[in-house]
């Protein structure tokens, strides 16, 4: 049996979507920003306009100009904090963000401070949450920009950034949420919970990789980070990706709440039937206020590659937070963020789901991942007082 | 399979050979740490008469890489004499195996470091060692520089755990900036015994908790 259980990378996109991006591929292949010159170029202008007001409505924004489309969340990401940053330099040069970002949002951050921008990283509890006291203390009369995630995408903990959206806005503060892993499964609502900046990735939820949205507030101060043409309203120069705005589009239209109450179901499946198989195991992040897709565990005793490697001979794709994972050898910086000790984050895996994980998939898992993690602690010096 | 091992890395990881514990070992000796990322413990069992390898076996605590190199390397030394076996390095493991992406490299090295730990633990014991030095605290401490803190992944002397060494009449005193009731404490001793206790003119190794 296949079982893909790394959504939280990249999902299978929907035929759907496909099918509403092969006309702009083939036909509607003029590039938006002819439209005066030609009907060709204006009929594609009308299609990502749609798109835009499509996207401006779902996020609780007002103007369709509010949308401007990147090329990933990465870029997103780039542009709405450097953008803010450099707009915003009279306000001052002191920035929030939090350790367990995003790269893409943390090395942004890192960018800055090498040139002179002061940044605080707000560190997080044990289930990787920040401290609604320990931001206000962060807070001074320089800060120009507060950047917390909504949902993290290794452990699924979701902040409330309903909070931190409503202290930034009493200070003064532009607020911008990285909603990538997040949006849709979780809703958000920009001008009623008073966040100035969202950062979107639609091949998080069925659609098109190369396409990403960054949700400006009208009003808001900010400079293009990349030199190029007029496009997107002067803040993104390129030729737009119209396929893929189109696909994003459609991605954001079809996607389901039911599916999001089936897949939440299918986590619970899967947690309890490990829980209930295997023993001494660790979940990481919070329970409750978690993104429906995403479940971490920790197996003591034992290595995340081993265990992710082995579960890849039975078909069944996983990542683990592990240091023997990555390329720079170090454990995930999440999950030590966390307080979590190189121990903890060894044994890692990420389980993330999909609207197209079924219950045989999910019931083939727990029974492949107690043979392996029975068979892996059979190897290991660790933990024997307890099967003993 | 896009996995970026070798098929006999693949398949020693899956079936690996020599798994387990010896009761009764002559020797056993762990490398590394939970808290480092790999760890790898090893017990050896040697004719007394010919020093040839009669069993070894190994746990890992560790990737697909080590348990690999753990296979092989326990293969390649089955059988042979003890001073042989001091001479098999982590490439003679990496060349058995096909090779290993560069950045696993690191995991055969604790293997091969494990198994020359063992060696020189056994040979130290039962006398083989050319020549017999006294044992000073300079020995005493690179010894111990092998012993891991567990909470950390640093070994313990340079964590600046170890206070003081002394030694007197084949005794050895180790005390600890470490207090009795640390989580890991019981591990730590284990293995400061296991690095010390056979010394050729030590009687006794002592491991005093002062933090």
């Amino acid at each position: 049996m296949k079982v893909y259980l790394d959504n939280a990378a990249s999902t299978k996109m929907d035929k759907r979507v496909v099918d509403a991006m092969i006309p702009f591929f083939l036909e509607k292949y003029a590039v938006p920003s002819s439209q005066f010159a030609h009907t060709y170029g204006l009929e594609v202008k009308d299609a990502v306009d749609e798109a835009r007001v499509s996207f401006a409505e779902r996020l609780g924004g007002k103007y369709p100009e509010e949308i401007i489309f990147t090329s990933g969340g990465t870029e997103a990401n780039n542009l709405a904090i450097k953008g803010v940053a450099y707009a915003n330099i009279n306000k001052g040069k002191h920035l929030i963000t939090t350790q367990v970002e995003h790269n893409s949002v943390l090395n942004s951050f890192r960018r800055l401070e090498e040139e002179g921008f002061e940044v605080s990283y707000l560190p997080v509890s044990k289930d990787g949450i920040i401290n609604m006291d320990v931001l206000t203390r962060c807070i001074k009369k320089e800060t120009a920009l507060i950047s917390v995630q909504y949902g993290n995408h290794e452990t699924g903990t979701v902040q409330d950034i309903r909070e931190i959206a409503k202290l930034s806005k009493e200070k003064g503060i532009l607020f911008h949420t990285d909603a990538a892993i997040a949006w849709p499964y979780l809703p958000i609502d920009a001008y009623n919970w008073g966040i100035d900046l969202i950062t979107l990735s639609p091949h998080k939820f069925y659609g098109p990789k190369g396409i990403g949205i960054l949700f400006i507030k009208k009003g808001t101060r900010i400079k293009k980070v990349l030199d190029g043409g007029f496009n997107e309203f002067n803040l993104r120069p390129g030729t737009e990706n119209t396929p893929a705005i189109i696909g994003a589009k459609k991605a954001a239209e079809i996607f389901s709440r039911e599916d999001v109450d089936r897949i939440l179901l299918l986590k619970k499946r899967l947690i309890t039937g490990i829980k209930t198989t295997i023993k001494d195991v660790e979940y990481n992040g919070l329970k409750e206020h978690s993104l429906p897709h995403i479940a971490n565990l920790t197996f003591k005793y034992i290595e995340g590659e081993a265990i992710s490697l082995r579960l890849d001979f039975e078909g069944i794709a996983v990542i683990t937070g592990s240091a023997c994972y990555s390329k720079n050898l170090q454990a995930s910086y999440i999950l030590l963020a966390m307080g979590k000790n190189h121990e903890q984050a060894h044994g890692s895996i990420r389980f993330s789901l999909s609207k197209y994980n079924t219950e045989e998939e999910i019931d083939y898992t727990i029974q492949k991942t107690g043979e392996v993690v029975s068979d892996l602690r059979k190897l290991s010096p660790l933990g024997r007082e307890d099967e003993e | 399979m896009p996995v970026p091992y070798t098929k006999l890395v693949i398949e020693h990881f899956k079936h690996p050979h020599n798994v387990g514990e010896i009761k009764n070992a002559d020797v056993k000796v762990t490398e590394g740490s939970p808290a480092c990322g790999d760890m790898l413990t090893l017990y050896l069992k040697v004719d007394p008469e010919t020093h040839i390898i009669k069993d070894i076996k190994f746990q890992s605590f560790g990737c697909a890489s080590n348990i690999a190199t753990g296979s092989i390397l326990t293969d390649i030394v089955k059988g042979k004499k003890i001073e042989e076996a001091a001479k098999i390095t982590w490439k003679d493991a990496v060349e058995a195996l096909g090779g290993l992406p560069t950045v696993k490299i690191h995991c055969s090295v604790l293997a091969a470091d494990a198994l020359h730990s063992a060696v020189e633990i056994y040979m130290e014991k039962t006398g083989l060692v050319k020549e017999k030095k006294p044992t000073t605290k300079e020995i005493v401490m690179s010894k111990l520089s092998h012993v891991v803190d567990p909470l950390t992944g640093i070994d313990i002397v340079r964590s600046g755990l170890i206070k003081t060494i002394h030694i007197k009449d084949g005794v050895l005193t180790v005390i600890l900036d470490l207090p009795k009731d640390h989580q890991f404490a019981k591990n730590i001793e284990e293995e400061i015994l296991e690095r010390l206790e056979h010394l050729w003119d030590v009687t006794g190794v002592k491991v005093i908790f002062e933090g």
